[in-house]
């Protein structure tokens, strides 16, 4: 019998997917193309980028330290302007598996960030490395990116740059995703609160996969991807009022 | 090592006329003033002024009267000082350590260098012979303590060395009392009481209560420039002078005297390889690494530049030195050239010898996390490359602090996840403009960065008081809001102070994290 024939798990975890669609944990399997270049374009005023990446990071990171036990450090770098403007991380928020690992560079120039960014990709002793750069600074040129490409793939450090309040300027970055924070669905115990973080993220420019856009969450062991359109076909939820109305139209109350 | 400028500040003037001794301008009577309150004074005098009459001390009125012909230049005691202090760290040439003796000497501690020049005499000529091609009359004299070298560079003939074994006592007994660095009004009373010698005073000390009458005699002369047993017993080496290190460390040192200064880089490049291989062999067989590294390039005219680094784990890897301080020679001036380097490792760590694995390394290939730490904190400064780690405070921004990357974590007690977090935290809090239906109440829309955020939804508030122990009383308590806002955007605010509560007017509101 032949088992490569057979569908894998992952295509049946999505069965309406065809089977070159991105889909999470894309790096667990060799045969897939894994991106190690990502870049998330997303606004300054919020943390949606920053935590989209960190899920897309940590997405990637589950599928790999699985075999290796040792932990590696995370390399956050951060140009002068997206720290004021963003923020920098903060340990107590950040998810639990990397708060202990995490490395943070403070560059004061692009250039100086875009060296840190290319000398954490040549270490092998680091899981990942995100950037965040704010704009489209001179510096950040094709040649540039065709640098951290490059990098990334020789030594097999992936690489998520977050680009605050940027045009989509040419870069040759493997996925490019547009990402923006979405309504979260409301808390079983409080539903005035904000709940689980979603972003809505699109997917505009990938090597390997057609564009396509999905409602993100990270639920502490696994990205969990769904379609915007399933998820508003979902949504409201009305467990409770399917209960009460009985037999009537819901339109009815 | 103590080394005496006999005329220091001669030397000085002498090498800004560009004259040799007794040429020029140096063959006239010549002595360098101070203006004092009472007139000006005469610091120093030339050889053919001293003949003249001229000594330091002296009015310069009463000098004119001795010789008339008498020529006064306006010393420069600052600039001497200055001068002093560039020598004092070129001097470290001959020893890892040196003091300024001010206002004409300097101290160096060659404990344990002798050997990289040939000896103690060898060493003694060597600096002899650097001063004097300076231009500079120096008496230099070696000893086990500071204060006998500094007797012996002032008293004795020039290149006197008492050894580690000798007698110090008996050896030292024909110089007179000034060798032991006394305040004029002490030498005047010693001499009255006919002490003359050191031997004089040793031998009254020996006589059982001689020691205790200079006691009495001088028992409310704390400082030891004031009271003679004191530095006498600095002399011996009785009592420790704070000048001298407690254990002789011996910081791994590896030097390169030049046959001919260099002045381009490339050589330079060259030399700083081969010190580094030098170190690194210096290192293994003490089985060590280097934390911190000094680059040390002495130029030909008398300056000396210095680079340092500092190292994220102990290393022992020639390349890698190499590779850093590559970075920070761009900007050495060469001047006339560099006739010496030396590299010292004044920080090291334990770092045994580890067994080069083939087959991983062959695999692996790139940086080790050490060696890539070091590089980015060449590159953009110590205070960029940091790791948050937790500390022990419930005020958020103070929650959080930064520490070097390899450094290990303090233990702390871990954080209670009672409350959530926000991902990023703003440097500091942004004031927001928000709506609400009462002061004490939810927010319900807020302006912040020129966009308006309707709040959706809301969780809080959370009350975090300020700090009592550390803060001002009128430091307000903070609500925070968990809000997310109608597009979904999640912000962490909060209301600084609440109305009515006597420390200022309508609280304010701030922005302070963003939620993932």
């Amino acid at each position: 019998m032949d088992l490569s024939a057979l569908p894998k798990a992952a295509q049946l975890v999505l069965p309406g997917e065809p089977a070159s669609r991105w889909r999470p944990g894309l790096g667990r399997w060799p045969d897939t193309a894994r991106a190690l270049h990502s870049e998330v374009f997303a606004s300054a005023d919020e943390a949606g980028g920053a935590a989209c990446a960190l899920a897309l990071a940590l997405d990637d990171m589950r599928g790999l330290d699985k075999e290796r036990l040792e932990e590696k450090a995370v390399l956050w770098v951060q140009d002068d302007l997206s720290r004021r403007r963003n923020g920098v991380p903060y340990r107590p928020g950040l998810p639990r598996e990397l708060r202990h690992r995490l490395i943070h560079v403070a560059a004061r120039k692009v250039e100086d960030a875009l060296f840190a960014l290319e000398e954490g990709m040549r270490c092998r002793d680091l899981a990942c490395v995100i950037g965040e750069l704010a704009g489209n600074p001179r510096a950040l040129d094709l040649t540039a990116t065709r640098r951290l490409s490059l990098a990334a793939e020789q030594h097999g450090v992936p690489l998520f740059l977050i680009r605050h309040d940027a045009q989509r300027d040419t870069s040759s970055a493997r996925m490019r995703w547009q990402v923006r924070s979405a309504a979260s669905p409301p808390p079983r115990w409080n539903p005035a609160a904000p709940g689980q973080p979603s972003w809505h993220a699109a997917l505009f420019r990938a090597r390997a996969y057609p564009p396509g856009e999905w409602i993100l969450r990270d639920d502490g062991t696994s990205l969990a991807a769904e379609r915007p359109a399933e998820q508003e076909a979902r949504s409201p939820d009305h467990g409770d009022l399917a209960a009460t109305a009985g037999a009537r139209s819901l339109a009815a109350l | 090592m103590a080394i005496w400028l006999q005329r220091l500040a001669l030397d000085r003037w002498r090498h800004s006329e560009g004259c040799a001794r007794g040429e020029g301008a140096d063959a006239l009577p010549l002595a360098l003033i101070t203006e004092t309150a009472h007139g000006p004074r005469v610091d120093a005098a030339n050889d053919a002024g001293a003949e003249a009459g001229a000594a330091p001390g002296m009015m310069l009125a009463d000098a004119r009267t001795l010789c008339p012909s008498l020529k006064a230049v306006p010393g420069d005691p600052a600039g001497d000082l200055a001068f002093l202090e560039r020598l004092t760290v070129w001097a470290q040439r001959w020893g890892p350590w040196s003091a300024m003796d001010a206002p004409d000497g300097l101290l160096v501690d060659v404990t344990a260098v002798a050997h990289l020049f040939g000896g103690e005499e060898a060493l003694l000529e060597d600096a002899h012979a650097r001063f004097a091609a300076q231009g500079l009359a120096a008496r230099a004299a070696i000893a086990p303590t500071a204060g006998a070298a500094w007797a012996l560079a002032h008293y004795a003939p020039a290149g006197t060395i008492l050894g580690a074994g000798e007698d110090g006592a008996a050896r030292l007994s024909t110089l007179p009392v000034a060798a032991l660095r006394l305040d004029g009004d002490v030498l005047l009373v010693l001499r009255r009481l006919g002490l003359k010698r050191l031997g004089d005073l040793l031998g009254i000390e020996d006589e059982g209560a001689g020691r205790d009458a200079i006691q009495r005699r001088f028992r409310n002369r704390r400082s030891p420039s004031a009271n003679p047993l004191v530095r006498m017993d600095q002399l011996l080496g009785r009592v420790p002078e704070p000048l001298l290190p407690v254990v002789a460390v011996e910081a791994p040192l590896v030097q390169r005297r030049l046959l001919e200064p260099i002045r381009h880089r490339s050589l330079l490049d060259r030399v700083l390889e081969d010190l580094a291989e030098d170190m690194v062999r210096t290192l293994e067989a003490r089985g060590e690494g280097a934390r911190r590294l000094e680059l040390g390039m002495w130029r030909v005219d008398g300056e000396v530049a210095v680079r340092r680094l500092e190292l994220a784990a102990a290393t022992r890897d020639a390349s890698h030195i190499c590779r850093l301080f590559a970075a920070r020679l761009d900007d050495v001036d060469a001047g006339f050239g560099i006739e010496m380097l030396r590299l010292l490792a004044s920080w090291t760590e334990p770092l045994a010898l580890a067994q080069a694995d083939l087959d991983a390394v062959a695999e692996e290939h790139g940086t080790s996390l050490a060696a890539c730490i070091d590089r980015l904190t060449v590159r953009l400064g110590p205070k960029a490359v940091r790791r948050p780690v937790p500390r022990a405070s419930h005020v958020p921004e103070r929650a959080q602090t930064w520490q070097s990357p390899l450094e290990p974590e303090k233990t702390s007690q871990d954080l209670l996840d009672l409350h959530y977090r926000p991902l990023k935290l703003l440097e500091t809090p942004e004031q927001i403009a928000v709506l609400y239906a009462s002061p004490d109440g939810y927010p319900r829309r807020f302006r912040w960065r020129g966009g308006v955020h309707e709040v959706v939804r809301v969780e809080g508030p959370e009350r975090i008081a300020p700090e009592w122990w550390r803060e001002k009383g009128s430091a307000r308590l903070r609500d925070y809001y968990r809000i997310e806002d109608g597009e979904g955007r999640r912000y962490w605010i909060y209301r600084a102070g609440l109305a009515g509560d006597g420390r200022g007017g309508m609280p304010d509101w701030y922005l302070q994290g963003l939620f993932a």
